[in-house]
């Protein structure tokens, strides 16, 4: 940051300060203020009938048994709902997912996928006819394997409506939901001039966000004859647009609000429990409730992309890295949400880092379909898997080198500064990850722990690390919105549409508008989110919500200040420009008159024609990432191959963190979803395409007891095109646990592992792949 | 069957099928705090104290529970008011559905162990999933109030 | 979920024992693992009135009840000086405190799950089992009993021989299922190694070939690692494959021995 930035950030009041979220006294208190709470529990039970088999033709489907059963109310099956095919991905329409679903199909392509909706009036009964539905199929060859799918002679949507809306390269003929090449520079050429190669594929598992709250959706018909839809979700827009086309009616008999959410972490940017309840309320006209056992959330849901990055890089003996080559593949699953965009992200989102010396780069990438369950959103959205194969094949090199793997890494870095031909060319105007490295490298003690030590009793002790990127926001797409009103006493509502999901982007939102409005954060009070009463905004994704929806906020807290001086304006009977508002109220620059903001929010409840509610809405044609630098420390039992985390140590530049107390436990939530992902968390099929993996007993999350202890540091950078100065932090955090931790075995073992999860049989057995 | 228990200090008379567990039975008394997050055992939201223990309550059945006491965070709002605020500054509520999990199994915890460790801690709550927040937070939470607690003890 | 037709909370064992003999009844322990499992059973039998969750003692035995819960043997004083905090090791992975609180080790011998540490550590004990009908057997025979049993185990009766016990495990994480188990206690004066979790349920060895007749050293340690990893059998599950197993068992085996 320069002297001006410095300054500037020095002065905020509001901005920058560690308050607790604005909900924090009803969640502790353990007040009802999720979707199961606060929703009447008489209603239609919803359920579904679900597939065996990972692919078949429902050739006869009998429902006239269960529906014999007392209290079952309804059972729908493929021959009752719209034929119109849409996505489920909760994406800005036009959406870049293939649509490819229907309510029910009557090709169902994974283990799981829905053959029926049955509506009953209580559990029981609703878990009886789902016995009871008889159910004849003509099962079809499955691809189960993604590395065979593309051009398989099994096409698992071989349907003639299906469609690409934007052109991605896909082609459902061929099973890809997506495929593009781009090459900048003479790849193949530098690399033959390069001293050093090294070409190596990772393979990271679809893992599941296992968020504590399942999905779950209310639906009720409103006094207007509406849908009205409770739902635990990020999108309340995008579900609006998606349920309308699931049941084929207008968007405007939709109406979607979220409540308190137990978590998301992408898993609710993808419809998913909302289409079924909302179709069984349309038909029935009766309020109905779904809610996804935690088993459904594990098997039918929307888990990471399972991709398998192949990487290339091209060194010097110096250690320059001048060419860098990707291919991804990945699997989007039965069908195609989020497919064309996560992918794109294995690439942009990582190869940026190593700017100063590459000179030439390919990215290309696959993205198939496969007849397992469907993947999804899930934080780092591709960029994780990206990051993963990079950060371990740098780590790969700078041992291959014989050099500090942390100097490979100065030496190779963006700056500040620096335009990124892999990312767009856009300009790093706001980058400090070489601080982040070197302040990182003090804390974690780097040059001490960096070398392994052998403990004599079996044990190792080794050290790792890996930097990472992200973006924020989707440039030139999402779009973020505010309203705020002045009301009685001069306090002030404020609207919004992204969702909270435990993150507190109500309360860093409330902050930005305070420090414009210069008031207490208490006279502040957020509303979010409603389709009918929030101002449009894409949605709580991509790291979007900090740098978007808060400069609409910032925009609209300016637009009412503006406002408040006009109506103080008419009230002292001056002309705006000797007019200047502070906290209080609005005042005379020459000391001749003061209205204060309860005077002036009275003023506007009567007699006035200047509007005391205003919106400002944005978008940017940036995506200024975030950085972030990480080393951890292991003891390796070399005997067992268990692995204990005694330290993690991170520094992250997400530009000026708001609340630096919710940025901290977003990277601490983060770097403990990444060491699941990295050791504990596994994604396994039988023969007939089944998850194995179905409960938390069998997909291990980390517990307090896997995740030592982890430090995090911020290192500020100013970011000229964000509100305050600010980037984003939501996702970047689960990026670097898993090369660090890869790496650090690698030292402590001498096998690079480059298939995810690193178990300990993985270890000891010395096996890529399990 | 009828059955009989005192819940968060008030004794109750109910008519449940036998097969009711006490996480429904509870919810359905109006206990919304009391949630569930998976069908296995493994996640420790359903935590209630059931004479003076903490325990699952998505599997213990309402039947086996008659004549004994059951606490959730509805009744326990005093004994935890002077810890949750130190969990309010520091973020570590976040989306709030495991909180009334661990902070219920934290106020057993102190019942049985006033000075806990940070690693007696982590033990005790090692049945408690949250995916939010890495549990750091938590932690630092948890050791601001024990530290204050000291000091208010040894200012008097 | 586990489905039943009625509720029982019986005055007495004997009324107790009369309603297993219905081969649709099933008595429940913590009903921790039967509530897993989707089946429906006739009547559920409660034993919480036939005071069997206490821990007592005389000068030959610790009579465990057999609703004595996990947590109660984890912070048991006595019991845990006694076998050197083996048992504490033994179940202090398990899942967490509430669940313990739950789980009754009756439910866990009863059940003859292999992943159970309970059963690994009171096999290596030289534990036995005390059931309503069939008697007093030890546990190793009781592994052996029939499925299902219509019978009620009453209490575990620890004799006071054992000279030292030592547990340790491998998991994958740290409140997983074991990936393996492994018991040693010297009873007696004779050496047993309980292996669990092989998959498949606990077994005992013994120093048939006299590998340790001359007491614990760093090589006969690793001798009878060696000895004890090659006699068992191993098999694979989602957890781990025979081969990590084995290797392992090896070195458990190798290290309790060292620590005792």
């Amino acid at each position: 940051m320069n002297e001006e930035q410095k300054k500037i950030v020095a002065g905020y009041k509001t901005v920058g300060k560690s308050f607790p979220k604005k909900v924090s006294s009803q969640l502790l208190s353990g007040q009802p203020v999720f979707t199961d709470d606060i929703t009447p529990s008489d209603c239609l039970v919803v359920k579904l009938v679900r597939s065996p088999y990972a692919h078949a033709l429902v050739t006869e489907i009998d429902t006239k048994v269960a529906m014999r059963i007392p209290g079952v109310v309804a059972i729908y099956t493929y021959k009752d709902v719209p034929q119109k095919r849409f996505t489920h991905a909760g994406q800005t329409f036009a959406e870049l997912s293939p649509q490819d679903r229907l309510l029910i199909d009557q090709r169902v392509r994974f283990v799981g996928d829905v053959v029926a909706i049955v509506a009953g009036e209580t559990e029981e009964a609703v878990d009886r006819a789902i016995k009871m539905v008889k159910v004849k199929y003509e099962v079809l060859e499955p691809v189960l394997d993604f590395r065979a799918a593309k051009d398989n002679d099994v096409i698992i949507h071989p349907e003639d409506n299906w469609q690409a809306l934007v052109p991605v390269g896909a082609d459902n003929k061929r099973n890809l939901v997506a495929h593009a090449e781009d090459t900048h520079g003479d790849v193949d050429g530098i690399m033959d001039d390069c001293d050093v190669v090294l070409k190596h594929s990772y393979h990271v598992r679809p893992a599941n966000q296992a968020m504590m709250e399942t999905f779950r959706t209310y639906t009720e018909i409103d006094r207007y004859g509406r849908l009205h839809v409770i739902s635990s979700t990020q999108i309340v827009y995008h579900c609006r647009r998606i349920i309308a086309n699931a049941l084929d009616i207008p968007k405007s008999k939709v109406r979607v609000e979220k409540p308190r959410i137990g978590g998301g972490f992408g898993a609710k940017q993808t419809v998913v429990t909302e289409v079924y309840p909302a179709f069984v309320t349309w038909k029935t006209k009766r309020p109905a409730k779904m809610i996804y056992s935690r088993y459904e959330s594990m098997i039918a849901a929307t888990p990471r992309h399972e991709m398998e990055v192949t990487i290339k890089i091209g060194a010097m003996n110096d250690g320059t890295i001048r060419a860098l080559d990707m291919y991804t593949l990945s699997n989007s699953g039965a069908y195609g949400e989020h497919g064309p965009t996560t992918v794109g992200l294995s690439g942009h989102k990582s190869l940026p880092i190593y700017t100063a010396n590459c000179e030439a780069h390919r990215f290309d990438y696959d993205v198939v379909y496969t007849n397992v369950q469907a993947a999804g959103a899930y934080r780092g959205y591709g960029a994780t898997q990206g990051v993963f194969a990079l950060e371990c094949i740098v780590n790969e090199l700078a041992y291959k080198l014989d050099m500090d793997p942390m100097e490979l890494r100065m030496k190779n870095i963006v700056r500040e500064g620096m335009t990124m031909p892999a990312y767009d060319n856009e300009v790093a105007n706001a980058c400090a990850l070489d601080e982040c490295i070197m302040r990182c490298s003090k804390e974690f003690d780097w040059e001490n722990k960096k070398n392994p030590v052998d403990l004599g009793n079996g044990k190792i002790r080794a050290a790792g690390m890996a930097l990472a990127m992200q973006g924020s926001c989707i440039s030139n797409v999402d779009v973020g919105s505010c309203t705020i009103k002045l009301g009685d006493e001069g306090t002030f509502n404020m609207l919004i549409a992204a969702a909270d999901m435990g993150t507190g982007c109500d309360t860093i939102l409330a902050q930005m508008a305070a420090e414009i409005l210069d008031c207490e954060l208490d006279d502040i009070s957020v509303f979010g989110a409603d389709t009918d009463a929030s101002p449009y905004d894409s949605g709580s994704y991509a790291s979007s919500t900090t740098y978007i929806t808060g400069m609409a906020t910032k925009k609209a807290a300016q637009s009412l200040r503006t406002n408040m001086i006009k109506i103080a304006a008419e009230m002292l009977n001056k002309p705006v420009e000797e007019l200047e508002y502070n906290g209080d109220g609005v005042y005379a620059k020459d000391g001749s008159g003061f209205v204060s903001r309860y005077d002036i929010a009275t003023k506007s409840m009567c007699n006035n024609t200047i509007p005391a509610t205003v919106t400002a809405s944005h978008s940017s044609p940036v995506s200024p990432p975030p950085w972030m630098a990480a080393m951890v420390e292991i003891e390796l039992d070399k005997e067992t191959g268990e692995v204990e985390i005694l330290d993690y140590h991170a520094v992250v530049d997400c530009g000026i963190p708001v609340n630096p107390a919710l940025a901290r436990v977003q990277a601490e939530g983060g770097i403990t979803q990444g060491i699941g992902m990295a050791l504990t968390e596994n994604i396994t099929y039988n023969k007939k395409g089944r998850i194995l993996e179905n409960s938390l007993m069998n997909y291990k999350i980390p517990s307090r007891l896997d995740n030592g202890r982890l430090n995090i540091e911020f290192e500020r950078s100013y970011e000229p095109t964000g509100p305050f100065g600010v980037k984003s932090i939501g996702e970047i955090v689960i990026n670097t646990p898993a090369p660090a931790l890869v790496s650090a075995i690698a030292k402590a073992t001498g096998v690079w592992h480059r298939d995810l999860p690193v178990t300990p049989q993985k270890i000891l057995l010395n096996m890529d792949y399990e | 069957m009828e059955i009989s228990m005192t819940l968060n200090g008030r004794k109750i008379k109910a008519s449940i099928e036998p097969n009711t567990l006490l996480i429904d039975f509870v919810r359905a008394q109006k206990c919304f705090s009391v949630k569930r997050g998976c069908e296995t055992t493994n996640c420790g939201l359903c935590t209630v104290i059931l004479d003076g223990k903490p325990v699952l309550s998505c599997s213990i059945l309402a039947a086996r529970c008659n004549g004994k006491t059951v606490e959730t965070l509805e009744g326990l709002q005093e004994e935890v008011a002077p810890f949750t605020k130190f969990l309010a500054e520091q973020g570590a509520d976040q989306c709030g559905f495991c909180n009334p999990g661990y902070i219920v199994n934290f106020a057993a915890l102190l019942r049985e162990n006033p000075d806990p460790t940070d690693e007696e801690i982590d033990f005790y709550l090692s049945g408690n999933l949250c995916r939010c927040t890495g549990f750091e937070s938590q932690r630092r939470a948890f050791r601001n109030y024990l530290n204050y607690k000291k000091e208010q003890e040894g200012a008097k | 979920m586990l489905k039943f037709k009625e509720y029982a909370c019986p005055e007495t064992l004997e009324e107790a024992y009369g309603l297993v003999q219905k081969k649709r009844n099933i008595v429940l322990g913590g009903m921790l693992w039967l509530k897993l499992q989707d089946r429906t059973v006739g009547t559920v039998i409660d034993l919480q009135k036939l005071g069997l969750d206490t821990i007592t003692e005389d000068e030959e035995n610790y009579y465990i009840g057999s609703y004595v819960t996990l947590r109660d043997l984890e912070i048991h004083e006595g019991l845990n000086a006694y076998t050197k905090g083996a048992i504490a090791h033994a179940v202090e992975h398990i899942i967490g405190i509430q669940f313990r609180n739950c789980a009754t080790v009756g439910g866990s011998i009863f059940g003859r799950f292999g992943f159970s540490d309970v059963l690994t550590v009171f096999l290596a004990l030289g534990a036995k089992v005390e059931l309503y009908k069939n008697g007093i057997v030890s546990v190793e025979e009781f592994i052996n009993f029939p499925r299902p049993l219509q019978d009620i185990l009453v209490r575990i009766i620890l004799p006071k021989n054992v000279d030292g016990a030592v547990y340790m495990s491998t998991r994958n994480s740290a409140t997983d299922f074991p990936s393996l188990t492994c018991a040693v206690a010297k009873v007696s004066g004779e050496y047993r190694v309980s292996i669990g979790a092989r998959p498949m349920l606990a077994t005992l060895v013994t120093d048939e070939q006299g590998i340790l007749k001359d007491g614990i050293t760093k090589e006969s340690a690793e001798s009878f690692g060696e000895y004890v990893a090659s006699k068992v059998t191993f098999g694979s599950n989602m957890i781990a494959k025979a081969e990590y197993r084995q290797k392992v068992c090896k070195v458990l085996v190798r290290r309790c021995l060292n620590e005792l």
